[in-house]
């Protein structure tokens, strides 16, 4: 895998991917400084101000409750990146270690470990996340880990695809015969060879967790009250749309804008570790 | 190929029975207690007992299990929680509308989509292409649920246009219902149409640069041909399985649509099952898509067979 700069001057060198990575900037910067950017608190209510059109005070306007829609659009920022981190993180580790398994040892345990995924992929993703929280009751964290459990199959799958050809390749027969152990040759030479397709990955499969969180939230059963996320907010807006449209706008563009960004920075950064999808 | 369909139909089975049972295990951890849940206040250890034993709840897990699956493949999916009706007919009557919602989403991306992946393949690096590309990149990352609550913003405010509430069903009333599914189609449709516009492009650009196309070129066919008769159909393979995969997961998945538009398909069902607690509804429901969506997968790798005649499947590959 190159080097972090050579993958970070890539990124940089393609206008495309430059915008996206200015996308994924600014939500990370709100984010992370979400209580220095917030003008207002995310949970008081004031009925005296309730569906105020934006102005200076309240960039974004107010909502049903006189709530900041801008501060709780900023909050919300934390909110979709914390569920996208945590859950591509559950999905990633898990997947990484069973697609290492199966793809090392390729006899039963990897037969078991991919008919398990293969059943977890006959489900449409959308409807297994609400199965699972439905099951579990609708929170922060079983969302998080709904999500999580969904995306671990793409994870094995590629994991796994990548193992077995480097497998194959002769300087890990030559790992094996100087009599290096079993756990020491996926650990030092198998994983850093599959590094790059794992990390596109990831960057994509943090779009889609965020996706499903905001629908997942939207249909009531994701991020609860008084929480902010985008797609609750969205969903609620609906009963005001025709007095305050604003309610619907403000959380419809952050939810483009964040999918937007990470889908562009994953396509470049497919493109600059993997140059043979590049056409 | 006979033998090859035979084959993968009896891999269903394994298949089928191993998602049931992942169903049924997952649902072994609905905290509380279900039963408590139906009776509420009413509860008594004789009341209690009574029910257990008509939902057989009494018995050991397995035999639950094996209960409820030897039930649910001879179409007995039980009855509601809070109707007291049978589930599977209602899953039936359910399935039409998502059904037809699915199979009109699907012709409008594929109306929207193919041209313009086409197109922008053939006018590569063009003005024409990066235009294709941004409104594909858009159609992968706006999400259904946000293009529908702005699609209805700007029609009420712009154009004064409310989209119909209350399904009509096509046997009743076929244009009402035309129009009443139409813009929850367009919806879907453009946001299905994202992924195929680019996968028709990138597939193309792929075969195009093939040996054989080479050749056919300097054999000296024209463009036509070489798009038409020789490339398309090389370039097909990749666009049938994301086309498959999104019919499959629109079959069970056009939750959030459905739920905006108030059209009651299947989505809605489970939703309200869940909603509602009802989990003989959420486990039928959530069984039969699943069923639905491995059959779509299943007839797709059969289709395969006929669009590229390379792929023999030779019994025991």
């Amino acid at each position: 895998m190159e080097s972090l700069k050579e993958v970070f001057m890539g990124l940089l060198k393609d206008r495309v991917g430059r915008l996206g990575m200015i996308g994924v900037l600014i939500i990370i910067i709100m984010a992370l400084l979400s209580p220095y950017i917030a003008n207002h608190d995310v949970t008081e209510m004031n009925a005296k101000i309730k569906l105020s059109p934006p102005n200076s005070e309240y960039f974004f306007g107010t909502d049903e409750f006189g709530r900041d829609v801008f501060s709780r659009i900023v909050y919300g920022a934390r909110v979709s990146l914390w569920v996208g981190l945590i859950s591509v993180g559950i999905s990633a580790t898990s997947g990484l270690i069973l697609g290492l398994v199966a793809g090392y040892y390729e006899g039963k345990i990897g037969t078991v470990i991919m008919s398990i995924m293969d059943m977890l992929f006959a489900f449409p993703s959308i409807l297994l996340a609400l199965f699972i929280v439905a099951v579990l009751g609708p929170s922060l964290t079983n969302t998080m880990i709904a999500i999580g459990i969904v995306n671990t199959p793409v994870f094995t799958r590629t994991v796994r695809a990548s193992v077995i050809s480097v497998k194959s390749m002769e300087y890990i027969t030559s790992a094996r015969s100087i009599g290096l152990r079993d756990i020491q040759i996926i650990l030092k030479h198998i994983l850093p060879n599959i590094l790059a397709p794992f990390t596109v990955q990831a960057t994509l499969a943090l779009s889609g967790a965020i996706l499903t969180e905001a629908s997942m939230s939207f249909l009531g059963l994701g991020i609860q009250p008084p929480d902010p996320s985008w797609g609750s907010m969205l969903s609620e807006s609906r009963k005001y749309m025709e007095l305050a449209p604003w309610l619907a706008i403000a959380p419809s563009a952050f939810i483009i804008i964040t999918i937007l960004s990470f889908n562009i920075m994953g396509d470049s950064l497919r493109d600059v570790l993997d140059p043979k999808f590049k056409l | 190929m006979r033998a090859y369909i035979i084959r993968r139909l009896m891999l269903l089975i394994p298949i089928l029975l191993g998602i049931s049972l992942m169903i049924f295990l997952i649902m072994q951890f609905i905290p509380g207690d279900v039963i408590s849940g139906m009776l509420g206040i009413e509860e008594t250890p004789e009341l209690r007992a009574q029910l257990e034993k008509k939902l057989g709840l009494d018995q050991p897990l397995y035999k639950q299990y094996i209960n409820w699956i030897s039930k649910a493949v001879r179409g007995d999916f039980g009855t509601s929680f809070r109707t007291g009706k049978d589930i599977f007919p209602e899953i039936m009557s359910r399935f039409k509308i998502t059904f037809q919602l699915t199979i009109m989403a699907a012709i409008i991306s594929w109306i929207i989509a193919i041209p313009l992946g086409i197109l922008s393949a053939m006018k590569r690096n063009s003005i024409i292409d990066g235009f294709v590309r941004f409104i594909s990149l858009l159609g992968v990352s706006v999400p259904s649920f946000a293009l529908a609550t702005l699609a209805i913003l700007l029609l009420s405010k712009g154009f004064n246009y409310y989209p119909s509430v209350g399904y009509v069903d096509i046997t009743v009333d076929p244009i009402r219902n035309l129009e009443i599914m139409f813009l929850p189609a367009i919806i879907l449709g453009s946001s299905m149409a994202g992924s195929v516009m680019r996968m028709t492009r990138s597939s193309l650009l792929e075969t195009l640069r093939q040996d054989f196309i080479k050749t056919i070129r300097a054999k000296g066919a024209s463009e036509k041909v070489v798009l038409f008769v020789h490339s398309l159909k090389n370039a097909l393979i990749p666009i049938i399985t994301l086309i498959g995969m999104q019919i499959g997961s629109l079959l069970g998945g056009a939750v959030v649509i459905e739920q905006i538009f108030s059209i009651p398909g299947l989505g809605l069902m489970t939703l309200t099952g869940i909603n509602q607690r009802d989990f003989p509804v959420v486990q039928g429901c959530v069984l039969f898509i699943a069923f639905v969506y491995v059959i779509v997968n299943l007839t797709v790798d059969i289709l395969y067979t006929y669009i590229d005649p390379r792929i023999t499947y030779k019994a025991g590959r």
